[in-house]
C-alpha cells in the first residue's frame, strides 16, 4: 500500500507553523467541548473566517480544524464526569460512569483514565483513517458528473439516521438547505435565481454567513435564553493520576471501543453518540457481571471516550476520500475547502496529498498534544466551566461579526448572518437540528450541478444514471445505508434502556 | 488677527491642495479593487499593476490591492459606480468577461457607461481542447465529427452559461452548423475541473483559457486543438496552430485592464493612462506579464473605451443568438 501521501503529511504536520497551529486548535477544541453550550461545530464556525482572513494556507486551516474537532471529543468528557452534563453530544454516555466516579471524590482519577482512553482511541483511529484513505481514493479516476449526482443520494441517504428520532424534521431542514442553495447564478442556464437584484446574492449565500448564523448567533441567543438554569460543579477532584490496575482492567473495553467507533465513523451519518452508545453497551454486556456499570465502572467510563474519538477520526474517511461528509463538523470543513477553492471529492488524495496527508499525520501530532494538554491541565479546563455567560455571549458574537465581515468585507453579509442566526434560533425553538440544513446546503448546489451537467451529457437521458459499475454500487450502498444505521441505534438504544 | 490670517492660509493650504489634486497628481493611496476571492483573474491583473507600477517607480507608495467579491466582478462594478465614483485613487480589474456579463445585463441596473474605461495591460486567449488520447489531431476533424454526430458531443467549459468558455462552446457549435441553442455543455467550476472530465472521458471537448491549459498541454494531459488568437502564440504554443489557420473564423481574446468612476478628473484619468503607458514600456513590465502567461495588449483612454463599447454591443448580438 502506497502510504507516501502520510509521510509527505507528518513533513506538512511538522513544521512551526502547523504545529502552532495544532496546538492552538487542540486547545481552543478541549475548551470548547468542555463547555456544555458550544460543541465542535460552534467552534469550528467561528474560528474558519478568522483563519480564512489571516491568510493562512488551506493545509493550516484544515490541521487547525481538525484539531478542534478532537479536542472537542476530549474536552466533551470534562464537564460530563463533572456536572453530568454533557459538553457535547458524543459525551453522553461518558456521564453514565464518570459521574459517579466524581460523587465518589474520583473526580481527578476519572479524568486522567479517560485522558488515556481518548488518546488510545484517537491514535487507533487516525491509523485506520491513514491505511483506509487511500484505499477508497483509488476509486477517483471514474468519476463523472453522473456518478458524483448518485454518491450525493448516497450522503442525503444517510442523514435519515442522523437525527433518527425526528426524521420529518431531519428531512424539512435538509430541504431547507436544498433551497438555500438555489440562490444566486445557475450555472446551466446563466440565469439568477432568487437574488432580488442585489449583486450581493449573486453568487448565492455565502458558506461562512449560513454557518455562524445558524450556529453560532442561535446558540448564543440559547445561551442568553437559559439563563439562571442553574448547575453544580464538583471542584473535589481527588488524586490526578490513574490507577495502573484500572489501565489494565480498561484495555480490553478501550481497544474494542476504538474499533466499534471507528467503523461507526466511517459509515456516514452516524456521529460519536451513536458510536458511543454503542460501545458502552457492548462492554456492558460482555463485562458487566457484578451490575457496577453505571455506578462509577472505569470500564464504562473508558468505552465511549475511546469510542467518539476513534469516531471523529473515522468520519475523516468519508469526507477525505468521497467529499461525503459524515457529521455537521465535516460537512463544515468541507465547504471550508470549497471556500479555499478546492473541491472536496474523489480526486482531492490526488490533486492535494499536501492537504489529505497533513491533515491525518496531524491528527497523530494532535492526540500526542492533546494527552499532554489533558493530563496535567485538567484543573485549568475544569475552571472553565465557571465562565459566565455575560462573557460568554457577546465573546461568540464579537468573535461572529469579525469573523463575517473581515472575510467579506459587506456589511449585508453581517445582517445576513443576524438575520439566519434569527431564523435559527426559531427553528432551534421549533425542535429543528441545524445539521441537516447545512449538510443540505453543501451537497445540494452539488447535486443539482451535477446532474444537470450528467442529462446535458447525455442530452436528457435519464438512464445515464444506471449506467456505470459506480453507480449501481452507489445506488445499493444508498439503500443500504438507510436501513443499517437506523437498525444500529435502535439496537443501541433498546439495550440502554433497559433496566440495570 | 492671527486666527484670520491662519484661517486664510489654511483656506489658501486647501485651494492649493484642491489644484493639485486636480492636476493629476499621483494619488497618495493607490488601490487596486479585485472583484472576486484572491487567486483569481482579478487579482492577477491587480497584482501586475501593482508590481509593475511599484517596480518602474511611476507610483511611491505600494498599490493595496484589496478584493470584493459577488458576481464575477458585479459587486466590485456596483461599489465603484454607486459610492466611489468619484475616487481617484481607485483602480479595479475587469476583463472581457465583465463586458460579456454587462452585454447580458447581469451588472445590476448599470451598463458600460456608469464607469470610465482606463486601459488593458495584457492579454489571454481562449482555446478548444481535447483528451490526450483523443481521436482528433486539428480542429477541422473535430468539427467533422461534431457535425456528423452532435448529439454525442458534449463540451465542457470552467465557468457558468453566459460565460466566456461557454461562448467559446457556442463559437465551436456554430462553426460546426449546429444550432449552439442546441449544445450540450458541461458547466463546472474551473479548468482543472474541465481537464479531469477530459481524463475520466465524461465529455470529448472543452474550452478554456491558454493560460490555464498550457502548462496541462506540455504535461501530455490534453491537447490544444487551436487557439483562438488572431496570430499564433509566442512561447510555448507557437506550434499550435490558430482557428483562422484551420479556416475557423473564431477569435476568442480575453483582454485584462482596468476602469476607474465615472466622476474621477480627466486630469486623474490621465495620469493614470500615462503611469501605465510608460510602466508598459520597459523590460521589467514584459518581464512581470509574461511570469503571469500574459501575451502582449495595450490599449489605452478612448481606444480602449471604444473597444469596450464595440464588445459589449458584439456580445449582445453572439449572446442572442446562442440563446440567452
Amino acid at each position: 500500500m502506497n502510504l507516501d501521501y502520510l509521510w509527505q503529511g507528518f513533513a506538512v504536520a511538522l513544521t512551526g507553523q502547523n504545529l502552532l497551529v495544532g496546538f492552538v486548535g487542540c486547545f481552543i477544541g478541549t475548551l470548547v467541548g468542555a463547555l456544555p453550550a458550544i460543541g465542535p461545530i460552534n467552534g469550528i464556525a467561528l474560528l474558519l473566517p478568522i483563519a480564512y482572513t489571516m491568510g493562512l494556507p488551506a493545509e493550516s486551516t484544515m490541521i487547525l480544524l481538525a484539531a478542534i474537532y478532537c479536542g472537542a471529543e476530549y474536552g466533551g468528557r470534562i464537564s460530563s464526569i463533572l456536572l453530568n452534563v454533557p459538553g457535547d453530544a458524543g459525551a453522553v454516555m461518558t456521564a453514565m460512569d464518570g459521574y459517579p466516579m466524581a460523587k465518589q471524590g474520583r473526580a481527578g482519577e476519572a479524568l486522567a483514565l479517560s485522558g488515556l482512553s481518548s488518546f488510545v482511541g484517537g491514535m487507533l483511529g487516525s491509523l485506520g483513517l491513514a491505511l483506509f484513505a487511500p484505499l477508497l481514493s483509488r476509486l477517483a479516476v471514474g468519476f463523472g458528473p453522473a456518478e458524483y449526482f448518485v454518491l450525493m443520494i448516497f450522503a442525503f441517504a444517510t442523514l435519515g439516521s442522523m437525527v433518527g428520532s425526528q426524521p420529518v424534521k431531519t428531512l424539512i431542514g435538509c430541504a431547507l438547505g436544498l433551497m438555500l442553495a438555489t440562490i444566486g447564478l445557475d450555472a446551466t442556464s446563466g440565469a439568477y435565481r432568487f437574488t432580488f437584484d442585489q449583486p450581493e446574492l449573486s453568487d448565492g449565500i455565502e458558506f461562512v454567513v449560513l454557518v455562524i448564523g445558524l450556529f453560532s448567533i442561535s446558540e448564543a441567543l440559547i445561551i442568553l435564553e437559559n439563563q439562571g438554569r442553574g448547575m453544580t460543579v464538583i471542584r473535589e477532584l481527588g488524586r490526578m493520576t490513574a490507577r495502573m490496575s484500572d489501565i489494565v482492567r480498561c484495555t480490553g473495553a478501550t481497544i474494542r471501543s476504538s474499533v466499534i467507533g471507528f467503523v461507526v465513523g466511517v459509515l456516514p451519518g452516524t456521529g460519536a453518540s451513536v458510536s458511543s452508545a454503542i460501545s458502552y453497551t457492548t462492554e456492558k454486556r460482555l463485562s458487566d457481571t457484578e451490575g457496577t456499570f453505571g455506578k462509577g465502572d472505569v470500564r464504562g467510563l473508558a468505552a465511549p471516550e475511546a469510542a467518539n474519538n476513534a469516531t471523529a477520526c473515522g468520519a475523516f474517511v468519508p469526507m477525505l476520500t468521497l467529499g461525503v461528509p459524515g457529521s455537521g463538523t465535516t460537512a463544515v470543513m468541507l465547504g471550508a475547502l470549497m471556500l479555499y477553492n478546492i473541491q472536496p471529492g474523489p480526486m482531492l488524495l490526488t490533486e492535494h496529498p499536501e492537504i489529505v496527508g497533513g491533515l491525518v499525520a496531524s491528527l497523530f501530532v494532535g492526540n500526542v498534544i492533546l494527552l499532554a494538554l489533558n493530563l496535567p491541565l485538567v484543573q485549568i479546563f475544569a475552571r472553565v466551566l465557571t465562565v459566565p455567560n455575560w462573557l460568554l455571549v457577546p465573546g461568540i458574537l464579537v468573535l461572529s461579526v469579525v469573523g463575517v465581515y473581515s472575510s467579506h468585507s459587506s456589511v449585508f453579509a453581517v445582517f445576513l448572518m443576524m438575520g439566519i442566526g434569527m431564523a435559527g434560533w426559531l427553528l432551534r425553538k421549533a425542535g429543528f437540528d441545524m445539521a441537516p440544513i447545512i449538510l443540505g446546503f453543501v451537497l445540494g448546489r452539488v447535486m443539482e450541478v451535477n446532474l444537470r451537467n450528467a442529462l446535458a451529457i447525455s442530452g436528457g437521458e435519464i438512464s445515464i444514471l444506471f449506467s456505470s459499475t459506480i453507480c449501481i454500487v452507489l445506488w445499493i450502498m444508498a439503500a443500504a445505508v438507510t436501513i443499517l444505521p437506523a437498525y444500529l441505534s435502535r439496537r443501541a438504544r433498546v439495550r440502554t434502556l433497559q433496566p440495570t | 488677527m492671527s486666527k484670520i490670517l491662519m484661517n486664510t492660509l489654511f483656506g489658501a493650504a486647501v485651494v492649493m491642495f484642491a489644484f493639485v489634486a486636480s492636476a493629476g497628481a499621483e494619488p497618495a493611496k493607490p488601490e487596486c479593487l479585485a472583484g472576486a476571492k484572491p487567486g483569481g483573474g482579478f487579482d492577477l491583473t491587480c497584482r501586475l499593476a501593482a508590481d509593475a507600477l511599484l517596480k518602474t517607480k511611476q507610483i511611491s507608495a505600494p498599490m493595496a490591492v484589496t478584493y470584493m467579491e459577488g458576481g464575477v466582478g458585479a459587486v466590485a462594478y456596483n461599489h465603484v459606480a454607486s459610492k466611489r465614483s468619484k475616487d481617484a485613487n481607485l483602480i479595479t480589474a475587469a476583463s472581457s468577461g465583465s463586458a460579456l456579463l454587462l452585454a447580458q445585463g447581469k451588472f445590476g441596473h448599470y451598463d458600460e457607461g456608469a464607469v470610465r474605461w482606463l486601459g488593458a495591460i495584457g492579454a489571454d486567449y481562449g482555446v478548444l481542447v481535447v483528451a490526450a488520447d483523443s481521436p482528433y489531431k486539428t480542429l477541422g476533424e473535430l468539427v467533422e465529427a461534431y457535425k456528423a454526430n452532435p448529439a454525442d458531443f458534449a463540451i465542457a467549459g470552467g465557468g457558468a452559461v453566459g460565460s466566456q468558455d461557454w461562448m467559446k462552446g457556442s463559437l465551436l457549435a456554430k462553426a460546426a452548423g449546429q444550432d449552439p441553442k442546441q449544445m450540450r455543455y458541461v458547466a463546472l467550476e474551473g479548468g482543472g475541473a474541465v481537464l479531469t472530465a477530459l481524463e475520466g472521458g465524461h465529455v470529448k471537448v472543452g474550452s478554456g483559457d491558454a493560460a490555464e491549459m498550457v502548462k496541462h498541454h506540455l504535461a501530455g494531459k490534453i491537447r490544444i486543438l487551436a487557439v483562438m488568437a488572431p496570430a499564433r502564440l509566442p512561447g510555448d504554443l507557437a506550434d499550435v496552430p490558430t482557428a483562422r489557420e484551420q479556416g475557423f473564423n473564431i477569435d476568442w481574446p480575453v483582454w485584462r485592464g482596468f476602469y476607474v468612476g465615472k466622476e474621477v478628473s480627466d486630469a486623474d484619468y490621465d495620469w493614470w493612462v500615462q503611469a501605465f503607458k510608460k510602466a508598459m514600456d520597459t523590460p521589467e513590465f514584459a518581464r512581470e506579464r509574461e511570469a503571469r502567461g500574459l501575451f502582449e495588449f495595450k490599449l489605452f483612454g478612448k481606444d480602449f473605451d471604444e473597444r469596450v463599447r464595440a464588445d459589449v454591443a458584439q456580445f449582445k448580438i453572439l449572446a442572442k443568438e446562442a440563446g440567452m
